[in-house]
């Protein structure tokens, strides 16, 4: 990326652009949030808080090297996840669902499901 | 194998109020106890010219069988290295404790392994788990293991020389956002355990999350601790043991000497010094330096305790 001409950059760019509006379109106008996945590294969620729409599947995925857990009381446990283990759980309802890691409970997140 | 045959040895303290310590004897802490202040002995060169008077006891903790990542490779064969040192002692310690995380998965193989390299030192252990030997699916092998003669999720007490030894356990039914937790049911156990005994006996306190506050960024330290401590005023000699922190801290407050273990399997970094309290890749050559020896020092008279860090490879 950091070799290419400013103009370059620009034609990528307005690609980008078109193939984001493309996207838009194709979902009927609204804006879609595309990522679902939530990583654990060092600890921590990331992202801490994601906002979804009913009906996305989010995905966990532990890489660090102690196990983790993603529980949301009375909504969602996942098994111990060891190192590169995932969950994933649909949400198809609205709301805010807040988690953490069993083991670990300084470790909290957020999914807000729109 | 059974660890919790909860007896009095009842040899009695016919020295006064001289508890513990200790040799660092590569991965484990022996600890001497022939009253109830804790005494030095120095390295294990000079504990082996000091016939230690009374009892010893030794402490290991953490040691993540079926851990196989960068940090160590081998978790078994340092605990097994580990042992090894413990069965080169001049001086046989009565007992060991081991402060948990026993295994890295709760797995039975685990379990296993870690009983055949633990059960070679031929002592009598006397185990409270991690957060680690939990989280098989059903939440069983533990306790079918060495919860026996327990109290809720593996919490007891029991008597040797003299010394009032409980075992707590701050690793269940943790809350969002908050630090280990002995829970309203464990904590009420406590207060009867030492309602009226004699405010002379020695306590040792062990757990496997550090009972104060060592780092609640990282979830280092317990909740409720404080009101297990409340419990534990007006006794002259309080020893609070714990391990999850994979490296040697300790306080002393009062009558109450805080302090933790390393583990036999990986250290983690100091608090605050990166960005996680995941396992800490150190170089190879440094790995047993930093599960080597360290030795803490106590001077008679003198309440605190001193560490001295000495690699054992270096």
């Amino acid at each position: 990326m950091a070799s290419l001409a400013p103009r370059g950059l620009g034609i990528r760019f307005a690609i980008a652009a078109a193939i984001s509006l493309c996207l838009s379109l194709s979902l009927g106008g609204a804006r879609a949030e595309e990522t679902t996945n939530v990583m654990i590294d060092n600890f921590t969620f990331e992202p801490a808080q994601l906002t979804v729409k009913v009906g996305t599947t989010v995905t966990w995925k532990n890489r660090d090297d102690i196990p983790h857990t993603i529980v949301s009381a009375g909504k969602f446990r996942s098994k111990t996840l060891d190192t590169d283990d995932s969950y994933s759980f649909t949400f198809t309802t609205t709301g805010d669902y807040k988690y953490f890691c069993s083991l670990h409970p300084h470790m909290t997140g957020m999914i807000k499901v729109e | 194998m059974s660890d919790h045959d909860h007896n009095d040895e009842g040899s009695g303290v016919s020295r006064r109020r001289v508890l513990e310590c200790m040799t660092w004897a590569g991965t484990g802490v022996l600890w001497t106890i022939t009253g109830g202040v804790p005494r030095s002995m120095g390295l294990v060169g000079s504990a082996q010219a000091a016939e230690p008077a009374g009892m010893t006891f030794l402490q290991i903790s953490d040691s993540h069988v079926g851990f196989d990542k960068p940090a160590n490779p081998n978790a078994l064969g340092t605990l097994e290295e580990a042992i090894n040192k413990i069965n080169a002692m001049p001086v046989k310690p009565s007992f060991m404790i081991h402060t948990g995380d026993i295994t890295h998965l709760s797995k039975a193989v685990e379990f296993d392994n870690a009983d055949r390299i633990i059960s070679q030192a031929k002592l009598d252990v006397h185990y409270v788990p991690g957060e680690h030997d939990f989280i098989d699916e059903e939440v069983k092998l533990y306790k079918e293991r060495y919860g026996r003669g327990t109290k809720g999720a593996g919490w007891y007490s029991f008597d040797a020389n003299g010394v009032h030894f409980i075992g707590l356990v701050n690793v269940v039914d943790l809350k969002a956002g908050g630090l280990g937790n002995l829970g309203a049911e464990q904590l009420e156990w406590l207060e009867q355990d030492v309602k009226g005994r004699s405010k002379s006996t020695p306590i040792v306190v062990f757990a496997h999350i550090p009972l104060w506050t060592v780092y609640p960024t990282w979830g280092w330290g317990t909740e409720d601790g404080g009101r297990a401590l409340d419990y534990l005023k007006g006794f002259g000699s309080v020893t609070v043991l714990n391990g999850h922190i994979h490296q040697v801290m300790q306080k002393v407050e009062g009558n109450v000497t805080f302090h933790t273990a390393r583990s036999t399997a990986f250290p983690q970094p100091a608090p605050g010094t990166a960005p996680s309290p995941g396992p800490m890749k150190v170089a190879d050559d440094k790995l047993r330096g930093l599960l080597g020896v360290a030795s803490i020092n106590f001077k008679p008279g003198d309440q605190r305790l001193a560490i001295i860090d000495t690699p054992l490879q270096g």
